[in-house]
């Protein structure tokens, strides 16, 4: 955004009052000033954010097109596509990016319904639903590596993971020695990751979901129930409706969120296995590497796809936003 | 709020019994869905309040008396590193991110909620997608700044980082919560001769204020939260909490009960804050648009 000083213009303007008095000019300045008071609590955040994410991301694809890697460094230069095409042949990064569309997908999906299914028992009126509520978001107000943490080591580990201890406890109670002992993380990593992941994204789905629920004008299914349509007609034909805005805002923020995870995938499998999604093999072209050019490759593909995502999140929000104005 | 969704028709018919025998069926599965979620949380503290021997049995030693140790431990009584100069870190970070995040905030709020600039919406969706690329995407060139101005290491870099990973949420939220001021009332304080300061102190400070603190806590909480920038660019001086936390396991070995000991303590802020502020939360979270 360019941010134009306007110091000479309104100097001149104060001159020609000054002269004769033209009131349009004096109206305009007035009203170019009036602006200017509008804009100015709005400049230091919009410069801030420019200087601070959008600099980084102009200086990222500017080192995309070099050769550099830090552990060579006297073998840097102009690279044209060299790093793009690397990007797009390595069969790792080919790989990371399945990994991550699968673990979003799954994740948003899963979480999605299961939140789903949780807002609408939360609908309804029950004993102690205040707590069962505070029960169900405590998941998400984990710190994120906290709850990846106790993925790994208290729940999936094979020797004495809650999990397997569960198995074992409830083997013995038939009377068996010989419990079965996956070892989760090796046996299937990507739903290891998924499932930690969908439990700290399943309460955040539901809040939203509720909140949609709550908006929703109880008139229209009283007169529907007063007709005889089914708990299920209901459903159908007035919730679902009702909530598409929010299902498709609960989904696009958690895939925002989702896509550029880093803390459940470097803590419970660093990236093993096939469970590398985008942002931890950016992370280890960089930090592990050293190519930053092929980094910042990465790093460039990555924006263009997220922007994918992004324009169909913001044209949600913006429809949500339209609601509100006309309101 | 208990909405009458049961609503008898004919009290006593059959239909009424059958539906409220579901009901009662529908709370009880809620109940077990809501203790299932949080069975992983509430594993977590038990075991940080066990020996390591009791913590790391299979099957899980339930009735073991309670311990300390973990704790101990984790404070760093032991023979272990003390946690004190990471949590000092992530609250100074995410304190002094919080409080530039409202500085630059409400300023931006006030002039896109309340005297809407023009082109306010487009102003606003730039706010939007800056949060929707990739963090990662530049993290090098920041490094490579910090690295040649000795701000690696530095909690102040990640104040700033902080501050702008979270400011387009923020200034969302505050903007969602400023439009809830009546228009009428700030024309009727304009006709009484107010002036801005006290338009501002009088009429928007306290229908913005919870709104205000809510935005406050979400800045807060993704800012303790935060791993990848804090792993990247701190090192000894300027790790912060999570940091702390992935090297616990790596350069110890693994102490069961130490570490969720940790854990615990770590996330109690979070917890702490989430719960006093669950329906401000949603409506942050959604970036306003779910009221």
């Amino acid at each position: 955004m360019p941010i134009r000083t306007t110091e000479p213009a309104p100097a001149a303007e104060v001159a020609a009052v000054d002269r004769g008095g033209d009131p349009a000019a004096r109206a305009r300045r007035t009203e170019r000033a009036r602006n200017w008071a509008r804009r100015a609590p709005l400049l230091p955040a919009l410069v801030f954010l420019v200087i601070v994410t959008q600099l980084p991301f102009v200086a990222t694809v500017v080192i995309s097109f070099t050769r550099w890697n830090a552990l060579a460094p006297e073998n840097r230069g102009f690279a044209a596509f060299d790093n793009y095409r690397a990007v797009f042949t390595d069969p790792a990064m080919r790989a990371s990016v399945g990994t991550t569309v699968l673990l979003t997908v799954t994740v948003v999906l899963v979480s999605l319904l299961l939140g789903l299914g949780l807002a609408l028992l939360l609908d309804r009126g029950f004993r102690g639903r205040g707590i069962v509520r505070t029960l169900l978001i405590t998941p998400f107000l984990v710190v994120p590596v906290a709850s990846a943490l106790l993925w790994k080591h208290a729940l999936y580990n094979a020797s004495y993971g809650l999990l397997n201890g569960s198995l074992t406890w409830i083997w013995r109670l038939f009377g068996s020695d010989d419990p079965p002992q996956p070892d989760w993380m090796t046996d299937s990593p990507l739903a290891a990751v998924e499932v930690s992941l969908i439990w700290q994204w399943t309460p955040f789905m539901m809040l939203i979901l509720l909140a949609g629920l709550q908006s929703r004008a109880t008139d229209a299914i009283e007169a529907a129930r007063m007709d005889g349509a089914s708990a299920f007609d209901i459903f159908r034909y007035l919730t679902l409706p009702h909530l598409r805005r929010y299902l498709e805002l609960a989904a696009l923020l958690g895939t925002v969120y989702v896509v550029q995870n880093f803390d459940a995938v470097f803590t419970i499998t660093s990236g093993g296995l096939g469970t590398a999604n985008l942002p931890y093999t950016i992370y280890q072209t960089f930090y592990q590497a050293h190519d930053y050019g092929r980094a910042s490759a990465q790093g460039v593909v990555v924006v263009l796809c997220s922007l994918l995502v992004a324009t169909f999140a913001l044209r949600t929000v913006s429809s949500l936003l339209r609601e509100e104005v006309t309101r | 709020m208990n909405r009458p969704l049961l609503a008898p028709r004919r009290p006593g018919s059959p239909g009424t019994r059958r539906r409220r025998h579901t009901g009662t069926l529908l709370g009880l599965v809620a109940w077990l869905c809501g203790i299932g979620f949080f069975l992983p949380v509430a594993w977590m503290v038990l075991t940080s309040f066990h020996s390591e021997t009791d913590a790391a049995t299979n099957p899980p030693s339930l009735g073991a008396g309670l311990s300390l140790h973990g704790y101990r431990e984790f404070f760093g009584a032991g023979s272990g590193i003390s946690p004190w100069p990471p949590l000092i870190n992530s609250l100074t970070a995410s304190v002094a991110s919080t409080l530039l995040v409202l500085l630059l905030a409400v300023p931006a709020a006030y002039a896109l909620a309340i005297k809407p600039v023009r082109k306010w919406s487009d102003v606003l969706f730039f706010f939007l997608s800056t949060k929707m690329l990739p963090l990662v995407a530049g993290l090098l060139p920041v490094y490579l700044v910090a690295q040649n101005t000795g701000m690696l290491d530095s909690i102040w870099l990640l104040v700033l980082l902080y501050t702008s990973m979270n400011l387009p949420i923020a200034v969302w939220m505050m903007r969602s919560f400023l439009a809830e001021v009546p228009v009428e009332m700030l024309e009727a304080a304009s006709i009484d001769g107010a002036g801005l300061t006290t338009t501002l102190t009088r009429i928007v400070a306290p229908v913005a204020m919870p709104g205000i603190a809510a935005t406050a806590l979400i800045s807060f909480i993704f800012s303790w939260n935060e791993l990848l920038f804090a792993r990247v660019l701190t090192g000894i001086v300027a790790g912060t909490s999570p940091v702390f936390l992935t090297g616990l396991v790596t350069s110890q070995g693994l102490f069961l009960a130490k570490v969720c000991a940790a854990a615990t303590v770590i996330s109690l802020p979070v917890i702490a804050a989430g719960f006093a502020a669950q329906d401000k939360l949603v409506q942050g979270l959604s970036l306003g648009a779910v009221k």
